[in-house]
């Protein structure tokens, strides 16, 4: 439904994005994950015809966004709840929406019904919380029932109800057969949402995936073994193909609290390249005994951050892990 | 809050959409226009200016005509007295015009609207359309107004005009279509530079500043500009009494028009060039 060829977008002499390409697909929700400045709201602007590419072109249905004859009824768009008139009552700025495409007066009460927004309907838009602008800006891509929805950040500022609500709403579009592409710097937020990932970093694209596969593919699983003869263990899991490296007391993602001997220990071992039922019948078979066996799946954050590690354009100093 | 799930129509009905119209854009910008409240506080300052300006104006130096010199006597102008205080209304009309662009602008809603409506041309057509249309009331309710509480305070102490004298009539329309024409000239401003500071200073410099600037200049000089400063030509159309160095009504106004026509073309161009 959305399509991308070489798209390039330059500031001056910054390039937000460099020949990016995608095919976004229906029914489905994709995500777009970068990091901050990665020129994920610089592609949706493109997509929206706001900014002109210096090269290449992006459609939506076929064609560009400024020649979609009746836009919202195609395309919903979310990119910055806070760009609205706050002198403005809610239901005034969303029928101002709704003129500019024929879209009937019902609809509007329909969309504060759907975003819970009846009650403030009459408020003026400087009056509302963070989380309520939000819920505004997401009627507003819903008034013309449109088969294309893009949401720029759209959990930003929502309490977790609101986040809960906003991953629900985004699932359902999607399997109504929509096209849903929204936009994240959290990873985690991205794998309880997306079903498809195009991840940018430094204006490129670096994975258009699943999200299942991306976490397959770009993550080291390893096995957190503790055993009184670990140096055995090791040596036998080297022989047979697979890294092993001295492991600290508990792996990262299942340790509760680190005790206080947390750090190296002698018995404990992260194998990579076998899984823990290969390492399981190894040890059983050379009459090893094993304290814990653990599989560790390297978290989607730790993935995302693996993969664009290179490509974070605002780096702490020091902190590369 | 609820957790209120999307109930619709379902997706079917896209299929029976129609494409969104310029009137579609039209409403929409009325609708925006109409529900801000600086919208009806600027045209009740215009309003009241216009005529409370002009009533006092008119009633101050109808006083003084007895007193006045013979050439002062040559060149009075009751009907122009009596319409004086639109050119200072004018500047709240440009204030208003300005802002309803500008203000998108610096609120981030332009974008919104022109993910709503990407022809821009139609979004800058609409807008000022609608825009011209409500000043154009506004303006000749205002200049009628001004011109009959004018006359009534003028009558008695100096030759007052009625609208059936030569010229009055033109000029009494006139002074509410050069308002339009202002009106049309502030949006493009507005467009133009986008920040409604800079906007609402160029405004203030094109009505007030060169003009008075032009006075102090020497000679030819000023009787150059004055002829030609599309402001100072324009407001010809609000005159009976035809004074030197000046344009005839019409031609003046005509003046006035190509400007606006210039910047408004420049406007129209970068908003479809500039990223939003």
């Amino acid at each position: 439904m959305i399509e991308a060829h070489g798209l390039v977008k330059r500031y001056g002499s910054t390039v937000a994005v460099n020949d990016l390409s995608f095919s976004i697909r229906s029914g489905m929700v994709t995500g777009f994950l970068g990091p901050n400045g990665a020129g994920k709201t610089t592609t949706m602007r493109m997509i929206l015809g706001l900014d002109a590419p210096a090269q290449g072109s992006v459609t939506v249905g076929g064609r560009s966004y400024r020649d979609l004859p009746a836009p919202m009824r195609e395309v919903g768009a979310l990119l910055d709840a806070k760009a609205v008139q706050g002198g403005r009552r809610a239901f005034d700025h969303l029928l101002c929406l709704a003129r500019s495409n024929g879209i009937p007066r019902s609809r509007v009460d329909e969309v504060l019904r759907i975003v819970g927004l009846e009650t403030v309907a009459r408020r003026r838009v400087k009056g509302l919380s963070l989380g309520m602008g939000q819920r505004l800006g997401i009627a507003s891509a819903l008034l013309g029932d449109p088969a294309v929805l893009i949401f720029d950040e759209p959990v930003n500022g929502l309490d977790p109800d609101g986040i809960h609500w906003v991953r629900t709403l985004m699932r359902e579009l999607a399997a109504e057969g929509r096209t849903v592409l929204v936009s994240s710097h959290l990873m985690s937020e991205m794998a309880l949402t997306a079903d498809h990932l195009l991840v940018i970093g430094k204006g490129r694209l670096i994975a258009d995936t699943s999200v299942d596969e991306f976490v397959r593919s770009s993550s080291q699983h390893s096995v957190h073994v503790r055993s009184p003869q670990a140096a055995e263990l090791a040596a036998l899991c080297r022989e047979a193909g697979a890294t092993v490296r001295a492991g600290s007391t508990a792996p990262a993602a299942t340790a509760p609290v680190p005790g206080p001997d947390a750090g190296t220990d002698p018995d404990v071992i992260e194998i990579t390249g076998m899984d823990s039922a290969e390492v399981g019948k190894l040890a059983a078979a050379h009459g090893i005994t094993l304290f814990e066996l653990i599989p560790v799946r390297a978290s989607l954050e730790e993935a995302f951050m693996e993969l664009t590690r290179d490509s974070v354009e605002y780096q702490a100093a020091g902190a590369t892990r | 809050m609820t957790g209120a799930t999307i109930a619709r129509t379902g997706p079917d009905h896209r299929a029976a959409f129609r494409p969104a119209t310029f009137g579609d854009a039209l409403r929409s910008e009325w609708t925006k226009l109409r529900s801000l409240r600086s919208t009806f506080w600027a045209l009740t300052v215009t309003v009241v200016l216009g005529i409370g300006l002009g009533a006092a104006i008119s009633a101050a130096t109808a006083h003084g005509y007895a007193k006045s010199s013979a050439s002062g006597k040559l060149s009075w102008d009751p009907t122009a007295l009596s319409l004086d205080g639109m050119a200072i209304a004018s500047l709240a009309i440009a204030v208003l015009g300005v802002l309803c662009i500008s203000s998108e602008y610096s609120s981030g809603m332009i974008r919104t609207s022109l993910i709503a409506v990407p022809k821009r041309g139609r979004v800058l057509a609409a807008k000022s359309l609608v825009f011209a249309a409500v000043t154009f009331v506004v303006g000749e309710v205002t200049s009628f107004a001004a011109f009959f509480v004018g006359q009534a305070l003028i009558a008695g102490h100096a030759p007052h005009a009625a609208l059936g004298d030569p010229g009055v009539a033109r000029a009494v329309v006139g002074a509410g279509l050069l308002l339009t024409a202002l009106a049309v000239l502030s949006v493009a401003a507005g467009t133009l530079l986008r920040h409604p500071a800079a906007a609402i200073a160029a405004m203030v410099g094109v009505l007030f500043v060169l003009p008075g600037i032009a006075q102090a200049l020497p000679g030819s000089w000023g009787n150059t500009v004055n002829e030609f400063w599309p402001v100072l030509a324009g407001g010809q159309i609000t005159s009976v009494y035809h004074a030197a160095h000046t344009l005839q009504p019409w031609p003046g106004f005509g003046v006035m028009c190509l400007f606006v026509a210039i910047v408004y073309a420049i406007a129209w161009t970068l908003l479809d060039r500039r990223d939003a």
